[in-house]
């Protein structure tokens, strides 16, 4: 007969958490925080070390001082005894604004280029791959101040249009004016306008809120929705009937006529620029280093682009578009319904990294003068101030709010287009 | 009746196919003119073609190459009767000026120092670029190279590198022999606090000692003397071969169940990505000196190698994570069935492969990195962009701006366009057929 006895009661020995694996990930774990605690703790000795000799006692005042300084291209109204903490924001603002006129016309230059590229025409698709590889093997600062130096030293001074017979011309019918101090284009003006809201009265955050864009936006808006009602009711006689009533000539009278109505209330007009003494007054004026920004990011960024789309593309097996063509479907269709859905799972990943490296290298603005966030808060307000570590450090930790912002909407699109995954 | 055939009995002499299906006709007609769409597509782009190259050749094509200013160059195109700005180029600065474009402001006559030491870095790339062709041991080579191409470089004692060198055969000997009679992890934590302290206190008198008793060494070259495409390419190739090992063992710590290792990995990572690298050497130019104790002063080159260092490693860590993630799970079961602990798992099995499939994304974070060197000229360092504002500058050659800019555009284009073609190359050469 035998008997059973229990194994021996384990008593915790210190060498366990060495040689047992049940412990030694918790070792391995402390010995990494209790390193890296050491480490920053050293950091920040060093730093409150340092900046206790330069006397200098970290603090964000300085962002409720006068910056003192000027802002020539902004959306919000500034001057130069605004505060720093306003001069940061109109440098945000401009970031955004230059990182989304970027992201906009790099996907839509990228995607032509990248399906060009695929073109059965010889001279087309090798043009394109002369293009991809131009500007995606240089460096992107070069072709900032490339494109900069180009509307400097081509374009025509404002002088040029003046006199009985100007060596320059006004472009599509006297509207734009292109010089070597911008392009100006026409600004769209109300004669009976609503007038602008004022919010957040004088702090440094305060904004106007124009209720004619409001209202235009609130009616563009509704007009959408009730065309997209038409079409979805149009769907639904489809499937009862089988007979689509006509809808094109209603959704378009839908969108156009409210717009229409409400634009001739309020006045609308354009403000054309038009050149007064030495320079054009009037219309909207696009400075050099926003074009050259603007230009270089998205001619750079768009020749990565259309990589991406033409390896998605490829990526789609040409059995799937033999297979929709077998059903009969015409060439736009098949594009539409078969190869996009598919290809767009490859091609969004690397895209969302792509916007972001474009959203970052807007920081370059500094290199053109361009008073992005980097041209104002670490760029003159450190200068002046001399914070380098308070302007640094939220400079970085408010790009990284953008990146992060940005990754987070695309794959918020990304999980949704994925779906059609099997 | 049965005499009347309905089958032809006799071959048809072949004819030729029509004009209009082969040669330059038929190609043109089939790659070129297939519908009114390619043909308009085909003759908007021979036009642009034409109108560039119209602008181009002749500006090009101007006998300006001897030019000692830009003075003598409108003069020179005068007398051809080419007037207006832009008549024609200036070559003259690139004859100039381009041995300060290739080289900065290192003395002249150590001039084969920089170009040993990039010669060099080509053998020691050799024995894992094209592993076939050259002799195993030169991995030797490959393993002594990052102890050289400093010294070269900056010149200085021999001892410093040397006793750099000291500091890990040390640490090797003191893991080998905690590792063989205790466990591993403790092995590994002792021998890198010995490294440590070797090099930070140690290090630095033996150095001084053995420097004054057998003085071997170069002439010390600053790193303010460092310029053009040579600093492009030495802060380019440093922060790419620092941030290999630091990028592996941050994949590793991302995809590892250490929960604290893994947040600090991830943070680190995502940290880097999301702000310009512009912010970072901001943080060089500015902040680093303040991080550090107080007294300790490094030469800008080095803060700016160390934040692109750090700026690399993130994306490489997040190359190499994608090639962990290539290798099917088979391999890591394997590795766990043959009983392999972690390190030798990874050593001997992930890691090859691994690697093998990053090699590509590692060689394009190398082009990324290296064009992103321009931005360096923004905290006031004398890269290719940086030298050119200077020339520009100058009274010589002041208003000179295509032919310079197009020079340093074709440098980077030469560079970048060989290596993604190079990249290309490997990756159709690695293809295994599985992926």
């Amino acid at each position: 007969m035998t008997t059973l006895t229990d194994p021996p009661q384990e008593s915790f020995r210190l060498s366990q958490l060495i040689y047992d694996t049940r412990y030694r990930s918790m070792t391995i774990q402390i010995v990494a925080l209790i390193g890296f605690l050491l480490l920053l703790g050293w950091l920040f000795s060093n730093t409150a070390q340092n900046l206790a000799d330069l006397g200098k006692e970290p603090s964000f005042r300085f962002l409720g001082e006068p910056a003192g300084y000027d802002i020539n291209q902004r959306l919000l109204d500034y001057n130069s005894q605004d505060t720093h903490l306003r001069a940061a924001l109109i440098g945000l603002l401009n970031t955004l604004v230059v990182a989304f006129l970027g992201c906009i016309t790099a996907t839509i230059l990228g995607v032509s280029i990248g399906v060009l590229r695929l073109s059965d025409n010889w001279v087309v698709s090798k043009l394109m791959a002369i293009y991809v590889e131009t500007f995606r093997n240089v460096p992107v600062l070069l072709w900032i101040v490339f494109i900069m130096a180009i509307m400097i030293e081509t374009m025509p001074a404002p002088r040029a249009f003046k006199g009985e017979n100007p060596s320059a011309h006004m472009m599509l019918n006297d509207s734009v004016a292109v010089t070597n101090r911008g392009v100006y284009i026409p600004e769209p003006l109300f004669s009976n306008s609503l007038n602008d809201v004022h919010l957040l009265g004088a702090s440094s955050l305060r904004f106007d809120v124009s209720v004619d864009l409001l209202a235009i936006m609130l009616v563009l808006g509704a007009s959408f929705w009730g065309a997209s009602w038409y079409r979805k009711r149009a769907d639904k006689i489809q499937e009862m009937t089988g007979d689509r009533p006509k809808t094109w000539h209603v959704r378009l009278g839908l969108i156009v006529i409210p717009t229409a109505i409400l634009l001739y209330a309020l006045g609308f007009h354009l403000g054309y620029p038009e050149l007064k003494g030495f320079n054009f007054k009037g219309g909207t004026h696009f400075r050099n280093s926003l074009i050259a920004l603007w230009l270089a990011l998205s001619l750079y960024t768009a020749a990565f682009i259309a990589e991406i789309v033409r390896a998605g593309i490829l990526a789609i097996s040409h059995g799937q578009t033999e297979a929709a063509a077998a059903l009969g479907m015409r060439p736009n269709k098949i594009m539409k319904l078969v190869v996009l859905p598919q290809a767009l799972r490859v091609i969004i990943p690397p895209m969302i990294s792509n916007y972001l490296n474009l959203a970052k290298n807007s920081s370059l603005a500094i290199a053109v003068g361009y008073m992005d966030l980097t041209g104002t808060l670490m760029g003159i307000t450190l200068n002046q101030t001399g914070r380098e570590l308070e302007t640094v450090l939220m400079t970085m930790m408010i790009y990284l709010a953008i990146s992060l912002s940005i990754s987070g909407v695309m794959n918020v699109y990304n999980n949704r287009v994925k779906l059609v995954e099997r | 009746m049965s005499d009347v055939s309905f089958v032809r009995t006799e071959m048809l002499v072949e004819k030729a196919p029509p004009a209009t299906e082969v040669g330059v006709i038929g190609w043109m007609r089939h790659n070129l003119f297939t519908g009114w769409l390619n043909s308009t597509l085909t003759v908007l782009s021979v036009l642009g073609i034409y109108f560039v190259l119209a602008a181009l050749v002749p500006w090009a094509w101007s006998p300006t190459w001897s030019a000692a200013s830009l003075k003598e160059c409108r003069g020179i195109l005068a007398d051809l009767g080419r007037e207006g700005h832009f008549s024609g180029a200036c070559w003259g600065v690139i004859r100039d000026r381009w041995v300060q474009l290739f080289m900065g402001f290192y003395p002249s006559d150590y001039y084969w120092r920089p170009i040993a030491a990039f010669l060099l870095l080509g053998v020691a790339l050799s024995p894992v670029l094209f592993s076939d062709k050259v002799p195993a041991k030169l991995i030797w080579f490959t393993g002594l190279y990052p102890f050289l191409m400093p010294w070269l470089l900056w010149g200085g004692s021999v001892w410093v590198p040397l006793m750099v060198l000291a500091g890990f055969v040390i640490s090797y000997g003191v893991y080998r022999a905690i590792s063989d009679r205790m466990s591993e992890l403790l092995a590994l934590i002792v021998a890198v606090l010995v490294a440590f302290i070797w090099w930070l206190v140690l290090m630095g008198p033996i150095a001084g000692f053995l420097a004054n008793i057998i003085p071997i060494g170069m002439e010390a070259v600053g790193s303010r003397q460092f310029g053009g495409m040579m600093l492009s390419l030495t802060i380019g190739v440093v922060a790419i071969g620092f941030s290999l090992p630091i990028g592996i063992v941050l994949a590793l710590g991302r995809q590892s169940d250490l929960l604290i290792v893994k947040a600090l990995c991830v943070g680190f990572i995502e940290f880097i990505r999301g702000v310009p690298l512009i912010t970072l050497l901001f943080v060089a130019s500015t902040l680093l000196n303040i991080f550090m104790p107080p007294g300790t002063n490094f030469d800008i080159i080095m803060r700016v190698i160390i934040m692109a260092t750090l700026f690399a490693s993130a994306y490489m860590a997040e190359v190499i994570r994608g090639g962990l993630a290539a290798l099917p799970t088979g391999q890591y079961e394997g590795a766990d069935s043959l009983g392999l602990n972690y390190w030798q798992a990874q050593r001997l099995i992930i890691m090859p492969q691994a690697l093998k499939i990053s090699i590509p994304g590692i060689v394009s974070t190398f082009i990324g990195l290296f064009k992103d060197t321009t931005l360096v000229s923004v905290i006031g360092l004398l890269d290719p962009l940086g030298l050119s504002n200077g020339i520009r500058a100058n009274a010589e050659w002041n208003g000179v701006v295509w032919e310079l800019y197009g020079f340093i555009a074709l440098m980077f284009w030469v560079f970048c366009f060989s290596m993604s073609r190079y990249s290309m190359h490997l990756e159709r050469k690695l293809q295994t057929g599985h992926r």
